[in-house]
């Protein structure tokens, strides 16, 4: 177990001293989002732009403009929400060569509460032109996004969270950017999961199996682009879709599948996420209880689901 | 320096009339704006900056941002005059697939590095670059030009913050203070005097100016050049619709075209008999 946030900062660091290029960026909060670590070992290339979102991404646009590739972290909320407008015109539509890797995505967040609870961060900046949007499973592939992030040409955000989470992939898996991976074969649903809910699909498959039910797992690390040939093939050869979000159930990894299939194989399918609300103060357990992110809700609507087939 | 000056003078004078006759065409886009900054761009691509128009993208050039971008006009017209492009791509400001888009867009413009127009962003841009350019040990410098009203934007004076903490002196600031924004004088809309009084508080180098006098404006550019530690902010005086009676301090021309009829009189009041 590691936090995706940990993994961030580890993955800078290496890069760092790979390319001399990257620099990094952080608004008074690089204790939390990890890029501390870069700044210690490469201090001339960070800086720390204060309290100031608007600013730093605009700043991150320019550092681009003169062949730098700019990292710049805050909170999700922080980094998609007050930084939206700016991403959108100093960054993505310029296709400026910025990776936004924003930390504290989610309701994991947990007691600080829904203000800080960002649950619509991947629907605005998967709006976003020119956009490509990362959510990673777990420490490794965070470290394997990273690094594919940091040799891409273009503007991309990377969602990553605060807690520790239960690792999906072995040490030294390959990310790459719009290929998703089946992580559990399967012939009667599929979770398409994203983030720390592929863990739990990983789960939830395994107890379905005692049930004679065979999940699929297929996990998305890129929401944006999407992996529409093996959405598709799991569409087709499992006749039955569950997506999994840590996020709201509007614009994110279920908003992405269901406009793809809707057009191309229309297909029973079920979103598990946060149902247009807020977040709210609590441990981030109780959180995960509280919205159904977690195993059972995955089982629950797998078995639902499957009953709707027949 | 004194024939310099005049060829400056009348360098600015030929691309009022580039503005005009551009705009008269367009039919849509900003003139208020673009005849007052039109000055200080005409001073800095043929008096103050390095750049090869060439080779838009030549590593040594300094770097432009027009951050209050409505003003492409004045840019375009400029870039065209320097032979980034041929002039005629002027006749097609605004249309659908011209690389002249409403706003400046690095995407398809030569001579244009950052995407401008949302008011507010340009200067974070410039001082990103600023900082970039020093990281590397370059000795370029970054321009940016602002607008009075678009002062109003909270994001500048994080970016003023930031400039100065970084004690980015490779960064200059022009201010295009003809005092109009579109619902009428900034001073009634939201006043943001005073403009040199703040940039002094954040700790910049400042310098005010006539923005319509070529002496002053090449004098402050080289005074920018030479302060070190700091950033410098020019803070000029202009005039909205400068050159042309018609245009000259009237919030309505803020985003309006010369027409048919007020087209002669505009050029002729630019001296122009063509």
């Amino acid at each position: 177990m590691i936090a995706t946030r940990d993994a961030y900062g580890e993955a800078l660091a290496e890069l760092g001293g790979e390319n001399d290029k990257i620099v990094v960026l952080d608004a008074d909060l690089s204790g939390s989002t990890k890029t501390g670590v870069f700044a210690k070992k490469f201090p001339n290339r960070f800086f720390n732009m204060g309290i100031a979102e608007a600013n730093m991404v605009g700043t991150a646009a320019g550092l681009a403009a003169v062949g730098k590739v700019p990292f710049l972290s805050t909170f999700a909320i922080f980094a998609a929400g007050r930084g939206w407008e700016q991403i959108r015109q100093s960054v993505a539509y310029p296709k400026a060569n910025v990776k936004i890797v924003a930390t504290h995505g989610g309701v994991t967040v947990g007691e600080d509460g829904g203000s800080h609870q960002s649950v619509e961060d991947v629907a605005i900046m998967r709006a976003i032109p020119n956009m490509t949007v990362i959510v990673p499973a777990d420490g490794e592939e965070t470290k394997g996004a990273i690094r594919a992030v940091a040799a891409y040409k273009g503007p991309v955000y990377v969602r990553l969270g605060r807690n520790k989470v239960p690792s999906v992939f072995p040490a030294g898996h390959k990310f790459e950017i719009g290929k998703g991976v089946v992580v559990v074969p399967g012939t009667d649903l599929t979770f398409i999961t994203t983030g720390l809910m592929t863990a739990a699909a990983v789960t939830a498959a395994e107890k379905l199996k005692a049930e004679g039910i065979s999940a699929r797992v297929l996990h998305i690390g890129t929401i944006k682009p999407l992996d529409k040939e093996l959405v598709l093939q799991a569409a087709e050869e499992t006749g039955a879709i569950v997506t999994a979000e840590e996020h709201s159930v509007v614009g994110g990894l279920g908003g992405a599948v269901a406009e793809f299939l809707a057009e191309t194989c229309p297909t029973l399918m079920k979103r598990v996420g946060v149902y247009d609300r807020f977040g709210t103060s609590g441990k981030s357990d109780e959180l995960l209880k509280y919205f159904g992110l977690n195993a059972e809700t995955l089982i629950e609507e797998a078995r639902e689901i499957v009953s709707r087939k027949k | 320096m004194k024939e310099k000056i005049a060829d400056l003078e009348e360098k600015a004078r030929r691309l009022r009339v580039a503005i005009v006759k551009t705009l008269h065409k367009s039919q849509s886009g900003h003139t208020g704006g673009s005849l007052s900054a039109i000055d200080m761009v005409c001073a800095l691509y043929f008096h103050k900056m390095r750049h090869n128009p060439a080779d838009p993208a030549w590593e040594g050039r300094d770097r432009f941002v027009l951050s209050k971008g409505h003003a492409a006009p004045a840019l375009y017209v400029t870039l065209a005059e320097c032979g980034y492009f041929p002039a005629e791509d002027l006749m097609m400001l605004r249309r659908l697939g011209s690389h002249l888009q409403g706003h400046p867009d690095s995407k398809g413009t030569p001579g244009v590095d950052v995407c401008t127009g949302s008011l507010g962003q340009g200067l974070s841009m410039a001082n990103g670059m600023a900082l970039g350019l020093k990281l590397d040990g370059k000795e370029n410098r970054v321009y940016a030009v602002l607008g009075d009203g678009e002062l109003q934007e909270g994001q500048i004076w994080e970016a003023a913050m930031a400039a100065s903490h970084y004690k980015s002196d490779n960064l200059c600031a022009l201010i295009d203070s003809n005092g109009l924004q579109i619902d009428g004088d900034v001073s009634k809309v939201m006043n943001v005097s005073s403009i040199s009084d703040k940039f002094k508080a954040f700790g910049w180098n400042v310098i005010e100016i006539d923005g319509h006098d070529m002496g002053e404006i090449v004098a402050a550019l080289d005074q920018a050049e030479a302060h070190k530690g700091a950033p410098t902010a020019i803070v000029a005086k202009t005039v909205k619709g400068k050159g042309v009676h018609l245009f000259e301090n009237k919030a309505s021309y803020h985003g309006v075209t010369p027409n048919d009829d007020e087209l002669p009189e505009a050029l002729r009041c630019l001296g122009c008999c063509d």
